[in-house]
């Protein structure tokens, strides 16, 4: 655990900072011990404070639009989770067929398009060229240059993605179509056509990522099985019948070794499952599993959580997959190599590609009885599984509508301890005395990337850094910096 | 994908509205939008609007004559810049958004010609907190910066 660390006066302090000109702020202090080993790491995402603030006091019926302005990373997700609660605070108990059958279209159009930015934008240049390829080269038009046709896919698939956010939510951006109780629109015959007519090309390339990120992975599995891999339990929804589930159904918690801890837990009594630990050096939240504490109790969400834990997916392609992933975990049940939450994003996918196929093809989707409503109520509870991992959305609203409390736990948050610990255990193996390189950089740029964590909360400007290590030994002094500029230059100060 | 054809020219406003100054691209173009009404300008300016840029903003930019991206700076002199953006050949990738100039670069590689003419319009923004609302010397450069624009496509576009 890294919090555990004694005598912290004796640590010598590594600080990496991503000040992107986009990303909010995130950044990664390692403390070194007198023996150079990495005994604590901290990694600092600032923008996550306020988020309770910005919400408190605004009206109920806003929420599922004002929320899409706390991240531009995956505003769908906090659209519909927000959604989800405010449909209990308007009665609504259950909504109807085609609310959620939209519903659930819009969240795999953005789980899809949010999976395929990460490989074919994000990953593919470490996965395709390998984490010490030439930074000039290891980008996107890297990937280009030299496998256009993947890099196209890329394009294409996110633009897919896109278009079935706009037809179910409206618009390309600041979504309305989920409101209190249900949706603002179904989709006409045209609109499905125009998405149908996709379906098979986009399931296609789905089956060629999960291909693609299955043979990188397979090929050089015992080091890709290594690195940056830790020992933790999983947390996600899963469905009724223990399939993967990403828009509903209850908490299941599976601990480092595939047993359950909890499952079935309905998501709104999270709070007697699951804990949030305060610490004095962090704006954000550590939760952990009530049950194991605080030391032990932290645990990983999103794709490879998701794909862990359920006992299978509900679409063909996506099933045959899961199984040939599992099947690499052997007896321990569970897959804790970090580098395959690649190649369980892909199935995911591949899922999502599949789903809305199906949900296209199902006539719910040109329904007209949109909206139920019921009895009002104070609490309101929202679970989903965004792109990166359980989503929480929990809010309580006075006799006149307008929020008293609001408390939101989102993915990054609870990857923070398992981030953490990967880059801990990725430094410990290329962190050489103090001295800070750039093949330390890009290594644990990539154990970080693995989780897809979100930094950016939307904001930007720009004229800032992306990435920036500080080497500070036991009495405070910068002892050696790096810094990677947006344009992907290396400025190293000893 | 069914789109609707594009006008020769596209402003393309980015930031997050509810980000003090992050949201000097987004309310540019809705301000563009209220002054457009009812004018010719309609039939020639598409006004798109997202949090950031991202690899799929490629395929707005075809079909254009000239591109306009407007964001929010922090290191800027006050109140604004307009230049000629040139693809970015050196890319970075450790965040989930992109420059302007990687997506003219990505632009150029995915069609195998180039991107149109794009110009970077960036305003100087000071505060970007969650929940606040335009600085008062944002709002001041936003006005300047819209009357920038109108003059320019009005005249020489």
């Amino acid at each position: 655990m890294t919090d555990s660390s004694k005598n912290k006066k004796n640590l010598k302090r590594t600080v990496i900072e991503p000040l992107t000109r986009v990303e909010g702020h995130g950044k990664v202090v390692l403390l070194q011990d007198e023996n150079n080993r990495i005994k604590q790491v901290r990694f600092h995402v600032v923008e996550f404070r306020g988020f309770e603030k910005f919400i408190q006091g605004r009206p109920y019926w806003e929420l599922p639009v004002l929320v899409q302005r706390l991240c531009g990373i995956c505003p769908v997700s906090h659209h519909l989770a927000a959604a989800k609660a405010t449909d209990m605070l308007v009665g609504a108990q259950k909504i109807t067929p085609t609310a959620e059958k939209i519903r659930r279209l819009m969240h795999f159009g953005q789980t899809l398009q949010s999976h395929a930015l990460h490989l074919f934008h994000l990953s593919a240049p470490d996965l395709l060229f390998g984490f010490d390829d030439e930074v000039n080269h290891r980008n996107i038009i890297g990937v280009i240059n030299d496998h256009p046709e993947i890099a196209r896919q890329g394009v294409l698939l996110r633009k897919f993605g896109q278009e079935v956010i706009r037809h179910t939510a409206g618009k390309r951006v600041h979504g309305t179509g989920a409101v209190p109780g249900g949706v603002n629109k179904s989709l006409t015959i045209a609109e499905r056509d125009e998405l149908l007519g996709q379906c098979d090309q986009v399931i296609e390339w789905g089956i060629g990522a999960v291909a693609l990120v299955k043979r990188i992975y397979l090929d050089k599995s015992d080091y890709h099985g290594e690195f940056a891999t830790i020992s933790s339990n999983m947390l996600s929804l899963s469905g009724q019948n223990g399939e993967l589930e990403i828009y509903d159904g209850t908490l299941r918690a599976k601990d480092a070794a595939g047993g359950t801890i909890f499952d079935g837990v309905d998501p709104c009594d999270y709070s007697n499952y699951l804990g949030e630990e305060v610490r004095s050096w962090s704006y954000m939240k550590f939760p952990f599993i009530r049950d194991l504490g605080t030391e032990a109790g932290w645990y990983r969400v999103g794709p490879l959580a998701r794909v862990n834990n359920c006992d299978r997916i509900t679409t063909a392609l996506a099933e045959k997959e899961r199984l040939e992933f599992k099947a690499i975990a052997g007896e321990s049940l569970i897959v804790q190599s970090t580098l395959a939450y690649h190649w369980a994003r892909m199935i995911e996918l591949l899922y999502c590609a599949e789903s809305i196929k199906e949900l296209l093809l199902d006539d719910d989707i040109h329904g007209s009885e949109l909206i139920n409503k019921g009895e009002r109520q104070r609490l309101g509870f929202g679970v989903i599984e965004a792109p990166r991992g359980t989503l929480f959305h929990h809010y309580e609203v006075d006799d006149d509508g307008l929020v008293e409390r609001a408390n939101l736990i989102v993915s990054t948050t609870q990857n923070n301890q398992a981030i953490n610990e990967s880059i801990r255990q990725v430094a410990n193996h290329y962190l050489d005395g103090q001295e800070l390189t750039e093949p330390l950089l890009n290594q644990i740029e990539v154990a970080i990337r693995a989780y897809d964590p979100c930094l950016s909360c939307a904001t930007h400007a720009l004229g800032k850094m992306p990435l920036q290590i500080e080497l500070v030994d036991a009495h405070g002094s910068v002892v050696d910096r790096i810094e990677k500029r947006t344009s992907g230059d290396i400025n190293h100060h000893c | 994908m069914t789109q609707q054809r594009p006008r020769p020219i596209l402003v393309f406003g980015y930031g997050n509205p509810s980000r003090g100054d992050d949201a000097l691209g987004p309310e540019l173009i809705e301000r563009l939008r209220e002054v457009m009404k009812g004018t010719p300008l309609v039939e020639r300016i598409d006004l798109l609007t997202d949090f950031q840029l991202q690899i799929e903003h490629i395929l707005d930019l075809a079909g254009r004559e000239q591109v306009i991206f407007v964001d929010a700076a922090l290191s800027l002199a006050e109140p604004f810049e307009f230049k000629l953006l040139a693809p970015d050949e050196s890319i970075s990738y450790t965040t989930h958004a992109m420059h302007p100039a990687s997506i003219i670069k990505l632009y150029a590689d995915h069609f195998s010609k180039a991107a149109p003419p794009c110009h970077m319009f960036s305003i100087r923004g000071h505060q970007f907190e969650l929940g606040q609302p335009l600085s008062r010397e944002g709002e001041v450069n936003l006005n300047d910066a819209l009357g920038f624009l109108l003059k320019l496509i009005e005249g020489e576009w």
